[in-house]
């Protein structure tokens, strides 16, 4: 007999209308598991960050149902939102507090006394780099600091669903990586984590289940792994060694020059690269180093909003 | 849960405290160097040629008008501008996706008003005693009638902080609306010294209720009945709280 998984969120039939009539969310429903590093994806408008504000109630819904952990967050709000962190797209906190302030007085606002947080609170702070800065005004922090910051608010109570909306976006490079690593333990910890990104390498490399959200409405639920494998197609760049005027033409391969020394090529899933080597070869034309186009996901999604616009 | 709505109430209020003594000059000194003026330029100077209202000194008969006068702005203010400023901010999402009750948050930000109302009270009281010396009439009613005021003012400055769309939005009701009522409240006159029918019309004005009970309980004595001035606060507290818990729970202004 197969094990039933345990659910860390149900969305059932969530509908949002705004006030101003904007249709932000059209009867959405899909599940995550717990444990699960979940991506909830789409372009911008598309519903995500509404979607993640109703869990968290920051947003009012029109209808449906949010259970967490089995908990109506209507019937019993306060015990359901014990298991919930929140780590939001824009900056959300009292620029005139410290971070130090501003933690403790998230674990008293989740009926943690401050006595019974402070070593999780230098723990969090020294493990995400910010200790150094626990007694300094948030607004002389960086942009970065503050991104870490809200991460370090969102775990004190140490919630069993963290959510996070956009969590790098507009940082750099290092800091991403690092702040990625960082939830990656968190998630292997046995935390469930819910993660909106426009990065899509980031979901493809972090996430084991995705739903993709596009205009109010969830387009595809799947795990990444069962997404990647319906790519039919997928694009290499290719750096040459000697310089080429145009795109060879070599039969089942279709070739784009981007420049003298570079081309890409399509590759669908019969062909492989060891044909497409020697058939180079061949003509002459030697490979240097090979890279993809764009991540595989994100050529996944091109193609399924693609469809949906034809 | 009870233990969770004590801890999330202790953190409101004590952030809600540390915001107020963070920015003394603002909240706490202000409140002194306009009563010490009032003092001076009507207790003093006017005051002396005035001689008697009511039966009692000129600037007997003010100071607890100048009392109340400060507590109900600083009750007002406190709650406007903080929770103003937690929307505005953004930083009201760290209470809307914790647990805490809406009747928890709706106290931490009365209670925080009511506290700098009491601290400035009290403030200006002392420097009442250098300009003139007070036997109390009855301390336990001045005490209750200065809480309830403070009360009533942080729940208006709550609901006003609530449906302020802009800063402006919380300066426009108390420039345009609350400092008239309060200078028609009779801080510095008796209503009995007001034509017809204007001395009746005055009786409608909410804050001359609060200033006489106030007056009452300091000096014992009144334009008003204190009884039914009590009965108008209380109500007016009642249905107040009843608002702003219902546009809690609806979310209005805070939620999406």
């Amino acid at each position: 007999m197969m094990k039933k998984l345990q659910l860390a969120l149900q969305i059932n039939k969530l509908n949002k209308i705004y006030s101003d009539g904007t249709v932000a969310l059209k009867s959405i429903s899909f599940e995550v598991n717990k444990g699960d590093f979940f991506g909830l994806l789409g372009p911008n408008g598309a519903g995500k960050t509404t979607a993640i504000e109703i869990i968290t109630s920051i947003t009012n819904k029109t209808s449906g149902s949010v259970t967490i952990n089995n908990i109506d967050i209507d019937s019993n709000f306060p015990l359901a939102k014990k298991k919930l962190g929140f780590v939001p797209q824009e900056l959300n906190f009292n620029i005139f507090e410290t971070p130090l302030q501003i933690i403790l007085k998230q674990a008293g606002y989740y009926g943690i006394m401050r006595k019974d947080v402070t070593s999780r609170a230098e723990y969090l702070l020294k493990k995400l780099r910010l200790w150094d800065k626990k007694d300094t005004p948030c607004r002389n922090l960086s942009g970065g600091m503050k991104r870490r910051l809200m991460i370090v608010r969102a775990l004190i109570h140490e919630p069993e669903l963290l959510l996070l909306d956009e969590p790098t976006a507009g940082i750099d490079v290092e800091l991403r990586r690092e702040m990625l690593s960082f939830i990656k333990e968190i998630n292997n910890s046995g935390t469930t984590i819910i993660l909106t990104t426009h990065y899509l390498e980031e979901a493809e490399s972090l996430c084991n289940n995705v739903a993709i959200i596009d205009n109010g409405e969830i387009i595809k639920k799947s795990s990444v792994k069962d997404l990647i494998k319906t790519l039919d197609t997928e694009t290499f760049i290719l750096n040459l060694e000697n310089n080429i005027s145009t795109a060879p033409k070599i039969l089942d391969y279709n070739f784009t020059m981007i420049d003298s020394n570079t081309l890409a090529v399509e590759i669908n899933n019969k062909q492989n690269l060891n044909d497409l080597f020697s058939k180079l070869s061949k003509s002459k034309i030697k490979v240097l180093s090979l890279k993809n186009k764009a991540n595989r996901l994100e050529e996944y999604f091109i193609k399924l909003t693609e469809n949906k616009i034809r | 849960m009870k233990n969770l709505c004590l801890v999330s109430l202790y953190t409101l209020l004590r952030a809600e405290i540390l915001r107020i003594t963070r920015i003394w000059p603002q909240t706490i000194i202000p409140p002194i160097i306009t009563s010490t003026l009032y003092y001076l330029i009507f207790g003093k100077l006017i005051g002396t040629r005035i001689g008697t209202m009511a039966g009692t000194d000129y600037i007997v008969f003010i100071t607890p008008g100048l009392i109340i006068m400060s507590l109900i702005t600083n009750s007002y203010m406190n709650v406007v501008s903080s929770f103003y400023f937690a929307r505005f901010s953004k930083s009201i999402e760290e209470i809307l996706i914790s647990p805490m009750l809406n009747l928890v948050i709706l106290i931490g930000y009365i209670s925080a008003g009511i506290f700098r109302g009491m601290i400035v009270a009290f403030l200006v009281l002392l420097v009442s005693l250098f300009f003139t010396s007070i036997k109390l009439y009855s301390i336990c009613l001045t005490i209750f009638i200065a809480f309830l005021a403070s009360l009533l003012m942080s729940l208006f400055g709550f609901l006003n902080g609530m449906f302020a769309r802009t800063f402006d939005d919380t300066t426009i009701v108390s420039t345009f609306l609350l400092t008239p009522l309060i200078y028609l409240g009779g801080i510095f006159y008796t209503t009995s010294l007001l034509p017809k029918p204007w001395d009746l019309i005055a009786t409608l004005n909410p804050i001359l209720h609060i200033v006489n009970a106030f007056r009452y309980a300091m000096i014992g004595v009144t334009d008003v009945n204190v009884i039914n001035a009590i009965l108008i606060i209380i109500l007016s507290c009642v249905l107040l709280t009843v608002i702003s818990l219902i546009l809690l729970t609806k979310g209005y202004g805070i939620r999406k």
